[in-house]
């Protein structure tokens, strides 16, 4: 009893291998968006690799690529087979090669579903990365005149502007870390020696950030020294003042900026892999009803398509039973090819 | 005194026709790109509107799209006389609607190469519309408490930020200018109450810039404040030090941005004007050869085609002509002049 069995005279058949040719098409347009998607994650990740560490993983945007040029080769092989279809005698020397064409297509489409689910959870290894790299590359932002970190500031300072946050968690972060160069500081002053001698280290600490994270909708101009001072400033309190600095820390926004950019591909990828089951399921109806003509000869015979030649259950016990005859097959040439030895020697 | 007379035999009318038919599509897609630019430097001028004092610069934009328009009709109507053009028998129905086309074509045409000219030469007036826009706009910085200019300081910060620049034409513009808003001073403090006594205006003037002026590149943290004072920081030389905040000013800035915009779109612009001036002159020519074909027993014999039948300026006063006579007809003429003017009109047309 096969699955989802359909009849098809002539003029269907015809009708069912253009859709599907059409379907092809948009198809191989599908895998170049999947291949251009991919690209350009990977592009994104390489223009922030500094924040990164250098140490991101770029597994997901290489497989994007891999995926989606691999779509548009299948595509394009799917459509000449269906373009094919049409004529019987061009369709003859597809006929041997179409059904394990589909069982390529089938394990093609598992491999898109595992894809988008990585899309989907590549976030949880991003966030680790990002956390660990902002640390970095605040620590590296007074070293200016450092041989391979000397444009750490301005890479931050331009994201910080760009994301609009500050620091790493939030904008306290940068009161732990010296981010003023020694070259920058009066070690003669008083004010300079107080604070080195006050802190363990001996590093310059203050309560103040730098200007990229100053906030241009704040209607006075940017306290960006002795934040938490409210004295320093008139008509300041930093608890009710919010549009001063950036609130928002930098991992918070790359996270969801990043976020949002898998999950759109993501469900992109989904998307392709429905309409890539539905052509496979369409190769496979065209590729049975012109297995089934009633009079081979006739071409406008009539004929029956199907998804599974027998139900579900039915087909995975012999898929089981198949490949146990082709295990059992080996041990058994091997216990014939024993005895042969044996009965030689 | 014919201008542009060649022979055409029919094998060549043919050609012409088919090649006329592929370059008036090229045209078509020409027009559309211009359309698609002006539309572009359209949004690009409104959305720096607000340091802009005058719109007159937006006569550029707007005549690209118009023209744009234009060509896209003008392509498509070239596009399928050539392809009557061939069949005499459907030809003769395109006789009368030729002239007023050929008299539009040549007048967008003619306005296209305006708007490069335009493009050019507006660049004076954009830059007065700035330096008035970019004054004000530093004026009224610290408003943000006046409706109507509350969202200055954040148009300038964004700006400045942008495009790299620092002030009007240079940093100094800030120093001329009260840019902290009187709520954040502490008046009641000796130093501000110095700093306002010290001038005509009671301006509280500062030798600072506001922080969208740093320069990210820079190696050391940002000096917004006292800036010509190097006594105030250390290691710090204020002559010396390029780097700390932009040097550029933001007029000098945005001119260039939007003079390298338009330049890009005058080259393109140029060369879409001269394929629709090619797709004119060959409807002319094929119109031309096929009218005296027109009525003859045999379609393929050799006639001659060209641009205009008498010299340039005979063709546009002859042209020019009625326009100007409806222009006079509509002028106000005494009421015992109208039939005359009537009786001279049929008198014309007749003759």
């Amino acid at each position: 009893m096969a699955l989802m069995k359909v009849k098809f005279d002539l003029k269907k058949r015809v009708k069912l291998a253009q859709m599907l040719w059409l379907m092809y098409w948009f198809s191989i347009m599908a895998g170049v968006l999947v291949f251009s998607m991919g690209l350009f994650f990977k592009i994104e990740l390489r223009k922030r690799s500094e924040l990164m560490d250098n140490n991101e993983s770029h597994f997901v945007p290489n497989i994007l690529i891999g995926v989606g040029l691999l779509a548009c080769f299948l595509s394009a092989s799917g459509g000449k087979i269906c373009y094919d279809s049409l004529d019987s005698t061009k369709f003859v020397k597809w006929k041997s090669i179409v059904k394990p064409f589909l069982i390529c297509c089938l394990f093609f489409n598992i491999l898109l579903i595992v894809t988008a689910a990585m899309c989907f959870a590549m976030r949880i290894p991003l966030e680790f990365t990002l956390a660990e790299g902002l640390k970095n590359g605040m620590k590296y932002y007074k070293d200016t005149d450092t041989p391979g970190r000397c444009y750490m500031k301005r890479t931050l300072d331009l994201m910080q502007m760009e994301f609009r946050c500050c620091g790493n968690n939030n904008y306290k972060d940068w009161f732990e870390i010296q981010w003023v160069s020694n070259r920058y500081l009066d070690f003669s002053s008083k004010g300079v020696k107080d604070r080195i001698s006050s802190n363990v280290d001996g590093k310059y600490l203050m309560d103040g950030v730098p200007f990229s994270c100053c906030n241009p909708s704040s209607p006075r101009p940017c306290i960006q020294q002795q934040i938490t001072n409210n004295s320093a400033h008139y008509s300041y309190d930093h608890y009710t003042e919010e549009l001063n600095i950036w609130k928002r820390g930098c991992r918070d926004a790359l996270v969801s900026y990043y976020g949002g950019m898998m999950n759109t591909i993501g469900i992109l990828v989904l998307m392709v892999t429905l309409l890539h089951i539905a052509v496979m399921i369409g190769l496979q109806y065209v590729n049975t009803s012109l297995s089934t003509l009633v009079n081979p000869e006739d071409p406008e015979s009539e004929s029956e398509g199907w998804i599974l030649e027998k139900t579900v259950k039915e087909t995975f016990t012999d898929i089981m039973a198949k490949m146990k005859a082709m295990g059992k097959g080996n041990q058994v040439d091997e216990g014939a090819n024993e005895e042969a030895a044996a009965t030689v020697s | 005194m014919v201008v542009g007379k060649m022979k055409f035999t029919f094998q060549k009318r043919v050609k012409l026709a088919q090649g006329l038919w592929l370059l008036s599509w090229l045209a078509t897609l020409g027009g559309a790109v211009t359309f698609t630019l002006g539309c572009f430097l359209k949004t690009e001028l409104r959305r720096r509107g607000e340091v802009m004092d005058n719109t007159d610069i937006h006569c550029v934009p707007n005549t690209l799209m118009i023209v744009g328009l234009a060509s896209m009709g003008i392509n498509y109507f070239a596009s399928r006389i050539c392809q009557d053009a061939l069949d005499p028998g459907r030809f003769p129905r395109w006789k009368t609607f030729l002239k007023p086309y050929f008299g539009c074509s040549v007048f967008f045409t003619t306005l296209m190469l305006i708007s490069v000219i335009l493009s050019y030469a507006m660049k004076g007036s954009l830059e007065t519309s700035l330096k008035i826009g970019l004054k004000n706009g530093i004026r009224f910085y610290k408003d943000t408490d006046t409706p109507g200019r509350c969202f200055q300081k954040q148009t300038i910060d964004h700006l400045q930020m942008e495009f790299q620049c620092c002030g009007n034409n240079d940093y100094k513009d800030w120093f001329e200018v009260q840019w902290i808003s009187n709520r954040y001073l502490d008046f009641s403090s000796k130093e501000v109450k110095d700093c306002i006594k010290s001038n005509v205006d009671g301006r509280y003037l500062v030798d600072g810039v506001p922080f969208s002026c740093c320069n990210p590149s820079s190696p050391r943290p940002c000096i917004q404040y006292k800036i010509t004072n190097n006594t105030a920081h250390y290691n710090y030389d204020h002559q010396t030090e390029e780097l700390n905040i932009f040097i550029r000013g933001c007029r000098e800035a945005l001119v260039n941005y939007y003079m390298g915009l338009m330049n890009t779109i005058g080259a393109v612009v140029l060369s879409v004007f001269l394929l629709q001036s090619s797709v004119l002159a060959s409807v002319r020519l094929l119109q031309t050869s096929m009218e005296a074909v027109a009525g003859q027993e045999n379609v393929e014999i050799e006639t001659e085609g060209y641009l205009l039948e008498k010299g340039v300026k005979e063709t546009f006063m002859e042209y020019v002509d009625p326009v100007l006579k409806l222009l006079l007809l509509n002028q106000v003429t005494p009421p015992e002049a109208k039939p005359e003017a009537g009786a001279t009109g049929t008198t014309t047309t007749t003759s």
